[in-house]
């Protein structure tokens, strides 16, 4: 199964926190975060952004099962 | 890359920092900084000299990028108001090691989690001012109310006994002084610290509660995710960033609304408007003393015309980049009607304050209760600051009202 991610941009504060621990993942566009693609390959560092976010504005899909953040 | 940015040899450092510790006000160096290309080169009265920033845009690609180390400054001699070489913990590393710590304290500050104290902060704050209108005027706002709310807030949250608050005062005062200790007073005080922070963690292990030091216990213990001395170094730095900034920004506030009589009764006359006036004042109030905790690039980057050279610190002044003419309109105008403030007071990138979204609700709170409460405040006497701390701000901020 392929993953996904999102980033809501109402939620984000931009703290810019993603974009560190996963550049290739995350960038910021007009101060606020966004995916820089929204299918991935499973990843470590997606998991880790979407823990660490301030906001709680990352999501991070394994198909249709939510895998980060943890619940 | 430009082939004309600036290196480093050809600049000779000016002395940093610039910021008067008295008074709230930003040094003019930063306003002629501000209007010239380029970074500036500066040295600090210890450690080797380094680019400083002063743009918004260069202060959050310094702060952002990854070519920027906080971790590789243990390599080189940083740039620093004190003598000794500190260890900044968790402000001293890079991911992923970073974020293996951080990881296990963020879900406790997130803005969801966070936003359930509301009720209890502002109890807090309004029991606070019933003490204060019972005693009645003149009383000092930073011991009555400044302090007393980010303490309790994160005693509570931490697993800290409150009544112990005259003791790490002390120590807090002296983990964030820049140059008023010898070395081996700064270096006593920390192992005082994290001595009473490894008691209170011991007593934890025996009888667990539902606080976060109880959760990081278990993360050591049964998750073997961090190590004994990070245990300790984690507690201490929230207790001693969970309130020493909040304390003091909670006065710098107040001072900077009743020097703009003006935006004290806007806020008055529209509440509403709290949660933008805390940003514009987080904006407008530069914190600091000057800028602390240097960012190395790993290779050669171009900052805002200047070439850094990999191996070379850079120094990033936020309260500078948040007056930039570029990024804000009149950015020395105080407006608390201001939208979107998208301000550096937290920095930015992977070290964003763990706290802000508890410093904001705190701040909020404790400004929203004293407007309404307390609508005629005033200074009732002289303000004495802090001297030679890395945050600046009232020591004793004696108030009427």
């Amino acid at each position: 199964m392929s993953w996904t991610t999102e980033v809501d941009r109402h939620q984000c504060m931009g703290s810019g926190i993603c974009v560190g621990i996963a550049p290739h993942l995350y960038r910021l566009k007009d101060y606020r975060a966004e995916p820089v693609r929204r299918e991935i390959d499973p990843d470590e560092s997606a998991l880790e952004a979407a823990e660490v976010c301030p906001a709680l504005a990352i999501l991070v899909r394994d198909g249709d099962r939510v895998v980060g953040p943890q619940p | 890359m430009s082939t004309t940015a600036e290196t480093a040899a050809e600049q000779s450092p000016v002395p940093y920092p610039f910021n008067e510790p008295a008074g709230l006000d930003l040094a003019e160096a930063y306003t002629a900084a501000l209007d010239r290309p380029g970074l500036l080169r500066v040295r600090m009265t210890y450690g080797e000299p380094a680019w400083l920033a002063t743009r918004y845009e260069d202060a959050r690609l310094v702060l952002g990028d990854r070519r920027f180390s906080r971790a590789e400054g243990q390599r080189h001699d940083e740039p620093r108001q004190s003598e000794e070489r500190r260890d900044s913990g968790i402000l001293g590393m890079d991911p992923p090691g970073h974020t293996r710590l951080r990881t296990l304290v963020a879900r406790a500050f997130t803005v969801h989690r966070v936003e359930k104290l509301r009720p209890a902060v502002r109890e807090l704050a309004h029991g606070l001012l019933d003490e204060l209108e019972a005693a009645g005027p003149p009383a000092d706002l930073v011991d009555r109310y400044a302090l007393p709310i980010p303490v309790a807030v994160i005693c509570r949250m931490l697993g800290v006994p409150e009544e112990d608050r005259p003791r790490f005062r002390e120590w807090s005062d002296a983990a964030l002084s820049t140059s008023s200790l010898t070395p081996e007073e700064f270096a006593r005080n920390q192992e005082e610290l994290r001595a009473y922070m490894a008691g209170l963690i011991e007593e934890h292990r025996r009888s667990p509660r539902p606080d976060l030091m109880t959760g990081l216990i278990e993360a050591r213990d049964t998750g073997d995710r961090l190590s004994e001395l990070e245990l300790i170094d984690l507690c201490v730095g929230i207790l001693v960033a969970g309130h020493e900034t909040t304390a003091s920004q909670i006065p710098n506030f107040v001072h900077a609304l009743l020097d703009h009589p003006d935006q004290w009764k806007l806020l008055r006359e529209r509440p509403e408007l709290i949660r933008g006036a805390v940003e514009e004042l987080m904006r407008f109030v530069p914190l600091g003393s000057g800028a602390a905790f240097p960012r190395y690039a790993t290779e050669d980057v171009e900052v805002g015309g200047t070439l850094v050279r990999a191996g070379e610190p850079v120094l990033v002044a936020v309260g500078a980049a948040n007056r930039d003419a570029l990024r804000f309109t009149a950015p020395g105008r105080l407006d608390v009607t201001r939208t979107g403030v998208q301000h550096l007071g937290f920095g930015h990138g992977v070290h964003h304050c763990l706290g802000a979204p508890l410093a904001r609700l705190e701040l909020q709170e404790a400004l929203a209760a004293l407007l309404a409460r307390f609508p005629g405040l005033r200074l009732a006497g002289d303000v004495a600051w802090k001297n030679q701390m890395l945050v600046r701000g009232p020591r004793v901020m004696p108030v009427g009202w």
